[in-house]
């Protein structure tokens, strides 16, 4: 019996001690969960951080993810439900030999601008949805990016 | 109170109660083992390697339900423990266990000795902790012994480097814990027990499936009430084994890969299981699409983590299952006829006739079966059984006359060879009144034979029962039945002799090859009343029957088996 696999996020809020990252991170390899982005920060003026994780698996296993990370003693609250605002980052480095403006003008339309500029290189970033900024990722091919980095996922829940 | 973090960790363990403590020195635990030489409130107990102190510890805590207690050193000494973590972790036994750590200002060096203790026992402890300021050590002790006991129990670890030992600061233990994010359900769900108590009281063929999570809670008492009450028949899981007493009418039998025919096929035809403190182990549940396909499920677990793991519960009840229990029996009483299940009860009768658990007398070798047999009926309820794990384990749980919950010492999620001996010594510190066996096999009793001389030294006179086949049995029997006989590595022909090992020790050793001998040999042991090994030799090709095939249905049981 196969279960449809789907991608969901998931936000864990953790006591900011050490070792909590090893905790999470050890738990999905050592259960074989799948791991496609993770971020994790303080949460400012709190003894606690907010670690998103975005996997993919079946209901019946995002289920199991969900209770096993209840049980580590560190971990507070877990939201797993739809009802997330995602965001995503990028960072692209273009050669200076592409043009500017057009650059300009395709990060601008997805809350982008360009950050850096040196006499080789130049850096642009973006903020979006993570499915947009994949889309822009396919745009910006064509200026011949050296180097590309993603944030991984970060989400509130509404 | 100022004192240093060796004297903390002393102060702790008497605050806690701690009456033995299993452990073995080292270099970077010496500070805390100079504060163990200063004190008389408890005894530490030297065994002869860190494996069996943490096997000795589980064996206590299971036999007693208090917090068992070890103490190894860093590097090696905490490796070697780490077995009986991962036991602990598996069989929900709670523990402590304190290792040394090298000083804090060469951690991350590669020094002498270090290896990361808490990267290794993260995915195999309930939680564990790296001191890092003897100012925390109260706090994290008491945590420690709180979150192993809570909840779903499990071992914690404490990994403090020597320096910490030695740094001074303030003691104060009287703060109760309070942590934030851990704060274990232990009352059910009133309308879900209203609902699963209706299931009952309108199922025709309901099904106690009795777990471990029964013994952990001290619930065996109200699980016999319950049952009695309402007259639903039982099947136990390996853990769950002297929870209703081997003569109990209702009690079917073990269910899974060795459980009885009738205990597996009661399970294939319910109408509704009632898992209490179990947790649908691929040992029990074989093939899992076929497992108790005709039944809804009610499940009562305190982890739930345990529920809808892999058999979808239709009442799940996360909670204490002896707070539920609680809950459950007023309501039962008023709902449940008791005269209702009487076809139930005949179709179990017939599943018991047709195939009942047994085994044939023949030739003139002992048959493993009998031993553990005649075990029972010559000491019965005073005896507490451990065992290792292997053929000798099987036929323990299947054929011995079980009277009550924490007789029964087993290692049963990790199946740690080894663990019976040094488990069976933490079981007679736990119950000094009752003679204290370990059944156990010619392959496992050798990999804690060193246990020998910590029984004797301290008076832990533990009978170790060996059903020598002169094979690593179990895997021999799957070679049998699933590799066309090719006994890979598995013949043990080449041996000690176990009778002058126990004597070069300091105990007793009998070599047994009938009935009579036996029998002579239990009495003198029991009545010298010292450690013992009764080597008894066995039918070499002895198979455990019924099994079910790893994966296969559980009503597909393979009963007998015939030479091809």
């Amino acid at each position: 019996m196969m279960e449809q696999t789907e991608r969901r996020v998931i936000s864990v809020i953790v006591m900011n001690e050490a070792s909590v990252l090893s905790r999470i991170a050890g738990l999905f390899s050592g259960r074989g969960y799948n791991i496609e982005s993770l971020t994790v920060a303080p949460i400012p003026e709190s003894k606690y951080s907010r670690i998103t994780i975005v996997t993919a698996g079946s209901v019946r296993v995002v289920e199991q993810i969900t209770k096993q990370l209840h049980k580590l003693i560190p971990v507070l609250k877990v939201y797993e439900h739809a009802d997330l605002v995602e965001t995503e980052m990028a960072m692209v480095k273009i050669p200076m030999s592409e043009s500017l403006g057009d650059i300009e003008a395709l990060t601008h339309a997805y809350n982008g601008r360009i950050v850096d500029v040196g006499s080789d290189t130049m850096i642009v970033m973006v903020a979006d949805e993570p499915l947009r900024v994949s889309h822009f990722l396919d745009a910006i091919k064509r200026f011949h990016p050296k180097e590309i980095v993603r944030s991984g996922s970060v989400a509130l829940e509404r | 109170m100022q004192i240093s973090g060796a004297q903390m960790v002393i102060e702790a363990l008497i605050a806690e109660e701690v009456e033995v403590v299993f452990g073995y020195p080292g270099g970077a635990i010496m500070n805390v083992y100079d504060e163990i030489y200063k004190q008389r409130s408890f005894q530490h107990v030297l065994t002869r390697h860190e494996q069996a102190a943490v096997h000795a510890a589980e064996g206590y805590a299971k036999a007693t339900g208090k917090v068992g207690v070890a103490m190894i050193t860093s590097g090696p000494g905490f490796t070697n423990g780490v077995t009986g973590l991962a036991d602990a972790y598996m069989d929900s036994i709670p523990l402590v266990v304190i290792s040394g750590q090298v000083p804090m200002s060469l951690i991350g060096t590669d020094a002498f000795q270090e290896i990361d203790a808490v990267g290794i026992s993260r995915p195999c402890t309930k939680h564990n902790y790296l001191v890092t300021d003897a100012a925390d050590l109260p706090r994290i002790l008491k945590e420690a012994f709180y979150i192993a006991r809570t909840g779903r129990p499990g071992p914690v670890h404490v990994d403090i480097p020597k320096d910490v030992t030695a740094q001074i600061a303030k003691f104060d233990y009287s703060k109760e814990v309070d942590l934030e994010t851990y704060k274990p359900n232990t009352k059910g769900n009133s309308r879900q027990i209203k609902k699963a108590i209706e299931a009952i009281a309108s199922a025709k063929r309901p099904l106690l499936y009795l777990g471990g999570g029964i013994i952990n809670a001290n619930a065996a008492e109200l699980v016999r009430e319950f049952s009695t009450m309402t007259q639903i028949p039982a099947v136990e899981t390996f853990m769950a084994r002297g929870t209703l007493r081997f003569d109990d009418p209702l009690l079917i039998s073990m269910l899974g890969m060795h459980g009885s025919y009738a205990a597996n096929m009661a399970m294939s035809e319910t109408d509704l299981v009632i898992g209490l403190g179990a947790r649908f182990d691929d040992r029990v549940t074989g093939k899992l699409s076929e497992f108790a396909k005709n039944a809804q499920i009610i499940h009562v677990d305190i982890d739930p983590a345990s529920i809808s793991k892999l058999v979808n519960a239709h009442f799940p009840i996360v909670g204490d299952v002896k707070n539920v229990l609680e809950q459950m029996i007023p309501l039962a009483k008023e709902q449940v006829d008791p005269k209702r299940y009487e076809a139930w009860h005949n179709t179990i009768a017939n599943f018991n006739k047709l195939h009942p658990l047994s085994y044939k007398e023949e030739g003139d070798r002992l048959k493993p079966q009998w031993v553990v047999e005649r075990i029972g009926q010559l000491l019965g309820d005073g005896a507490n059984i451990s065992t290792d794990v292997g053929q000798h384990q099987m036929w323990s749980a299947q054929f011995y006359p079980f009277t009550r919950p924490r007789q029964w010492i087993s290692s049963g999620g990790l199946g740690t060879m080894g663990f019976g001996f040094p488990a069976a010594m933490g079981v007679k510190r736990a119950d000094m009144d009752r003679v204290s066996i370990n059944i156990t096999g010619d392959g496992s009793i050798l990999m804690n034979i060193q246990e020998l001389m910590t029984a004797v030294e301290y008076k832990l006179p533990v009978i170790n029962v060996i059903l020598n086949n002169n094979f690593l049995g179990m895997v021999r029997q799957w070679q049998t039945l699933f590799y066309d006989k090719r006994h890979s590595s598995t013949d043990l022909s080449m041996q000690p002799d176990f009778v002058k090992l126990a004597e070069a020790f300091g105990g007793v050793g009998y070599r047994v090859t009938t009935k009579e001998e036996f029998d002579a040999a239990l009495k003198d042991a029991v009545e010298k009343n010292v450690v013992a090994i009764i080597d008894v030799v066995v039918n070499r090709f002895e198979n455990v029957l019924p099994m079910v095939p790893a994966g296969g249905s559980l009503f597909n049981m393979m009963l007998e088996y015939k030479e091809k």
